[in-house]
């Protein structure tokens, strides 16, 4: 879950949501599906809650250096 | 400073020329605003030497300056000037020592006047629209989630704070990859190229902005550079342009796969806004709880039914249930039973009440008599006994034996 992008969160979310929704699940799959929409959500809300936009910039020797942002308000 | 003077009225020195044109080169040397004059005039008296370096007049209504262009600054330049083109030129002021004579040094040359850049416009505009370079087929579809954001832009212009903006409010689950350029002048389109194809070779980058604020007409040329054009046609990651105000379009707009008003409405364009991504996980939480609350009552659900079924089906509600037709048949029966005797009873009073109407009895009260033969036959006329036979008379209360006498029939009368 840790490396997974906001985007493929947010895209496995909505299968789960759709998996259940289905009805053909056991209901021991149906909360097990459930746990895990569970944790797909917080961890969607988590990116959301705590993003901070992150800027590399190509410096004139060819390295890619990251910018200080200090305009981040959560800096 | 009068001592100066003094002395210099005291011991005035000779010069030779080449000292005077060396001295006054040096004025104009160490004058900073000579060194990095933008000057627009029209060109007369060009010639092109045959060393490659240019030599032309640039005027105006009342005055002209000589100006040379050496050989590597020309070999950059961008259209074919020619006598009587309005330009704007870039340069320095000096002094050809040899002849004396201050010029301007052009190192760059560029049409001036919207005429000329309109025209140059149009006629790039046209050959690449007939190129295809602008067909909609071509148009790259943007991700809905670019996950790292590629920016050809002035490392140091509002261009780029307006995007990093946006794109801190908007989404800040990207990151940007800045390729710095720069924006206006001969030596950004080239920039731009380097810029853009760098970016576009990385894998890491999902789409790429290429920006610029706002400006005049002649500021935002670069952007009306086919090498430009071209590499955002060449790139395999979708391209946004923002250049310059909303009312300003470039070739690098016809040719992105989209095209936005000003560089923040391009990093908008580029990404979803977080606001709107709330709600959606918001939903999607809620459906996923709904779902399983659904699921939960649907189980629930069938779970009574099947013990309200397996209740009707368990043995002591069959025994109870047979007992019941059971009395319901015993009753029945004895319903049927008493009818059926009522309706005998009736018959029967209505039979006998039939019965005494036809009886004889009564009659034999009133004092009739009936005849019988002796061999029991009821006597009905004279003519079926014969005298001396015997005949019994039956009366009400007993039967007498005579004996007949005589036989006198009526006459007139037959039986």
């Amino acid at each position: 879950m840790e490396t997974l992008s906001f985007e493929a969160a947010l895209q496995q979310l909505e299968e789960t949501v759709g998996r259940l929704e289905s009805g053909q699940l056991t209901l021991e799959e149906a909360l097990a599906v459930y746990e895990r929409g569970q944790k797909l959500a917080a961890y969607c809300a988590q990116q959301l809650e705590t993003a901070r936009l992150k800027v590399d910039i190509l410096a004139a020797g060819g390295e890619i250096v990251t910018l200080l942002d200090d305009d981040n308000p959560n800096d | 400073m009068n001592l100066a003077a003094g002395r210099s009225r005291l011991e005035r020195p000779t010069w030779s020329v080449s000292e005077l044109n060396r001295y006054i080169r040096d004025l104009f040397e160490v004058d900073m605003r000579l060194r990095d004059v933008q000057l627009e005039g029209e060109i007369s008296n060009w010639r092109p030497a045959r060393s490659g370096h240019l030599y032309f007049t640039l005027k105006d209504s009342a005055s002209q300056i000589a100006c040379v262009m050496w050989r590597s600054d020309a070999g950059r330049l961008t259209f074919g000037p020619d006598n009587g083109d309005a330009v704007v030129a870039r340069g320095y002021v000096s002094v050809y020592e040899t002849s004396g004579a201050y010029q301007f040094y052009v190192q760059t040359l560029r049409p001036a006047g919207r005429g000329q850049l309109a025209l140059a416009f149009e006629q790039l505009k046209q050959r690449l629209a007939a190129e295809g370079l602008f067909d909609p087929a071509h148009k790259k579809a943007l991700p809905p989630f670019p996950r790292r954001l590629g920016v050809v832009t002035s490392a140091d212009a509002a261009a780029l704070r307006d995007i990093l903006n946006v794109l801190r409010r908007r989404y800040p689950l990207a990151t940007v990859l800045i390729a710095p350029t720069l924006v206006q002048g001969v030596e950004a389109p080239p920039q731009i190229v380097r810029a853009l194809q760098w970016l576009d070779g990385r894998d890491d980058v999902d789409v790429i902005l290429v920006a610029r604020g706002g400006g005049s007409l002649e500021d935002l040329w670069a952007f009306n550079d086919e090498g430009v054009a071209r590499a955002i046609f060449a790139a395999r990651h979708p391209i946004i342009s923002g250049v310059g105000h909303e009312i300003d379009f470039t070739i690098a707009d016809f040719v992105a796969d989209v095209r936005a008003p000003t560089p923040s409405a391009a990093a908008e364009l580029a990404t979803p806004d977080v606001a709107e991504l709330w709600p959606l996980v918001a939903g999607l939480r809620q459906a996923l709880d709904d779902s399983l609350i659904r699921r939960l009552e649907q189980q629930r659900r069938q779970l009574q039914a099947l013990s309200r079924a397996l209740h009707l089906l368990r043995p002591q509600a069959q025994v109870a249930s047979y007992t019941q037709r059971l009395d319901d048949l015993w009753h029945r029966l004895g319903q049927a039973m008493i009818r059926r005797l009522t309706q005998a009873q009736t018959r029967l009073d209505v039979a006998g009440a039939a019965l005494k109407g036809v009886s004889p009895l009564a009659t034999l009260a009133r004092g009739y008599a009936i005849v019988h033969a002796a061999d029991g036959r009821v006597v009905a006329s004279v003519h079926e006994v014969a005298p001396e036979q015997t005949v019994e008379v039956r009366l009400v209360d007993g039967r007498l034996a005579l004996r007949v006498e005589t036989v006198q029939p009526i006459p007139d009368r037959q039986v």
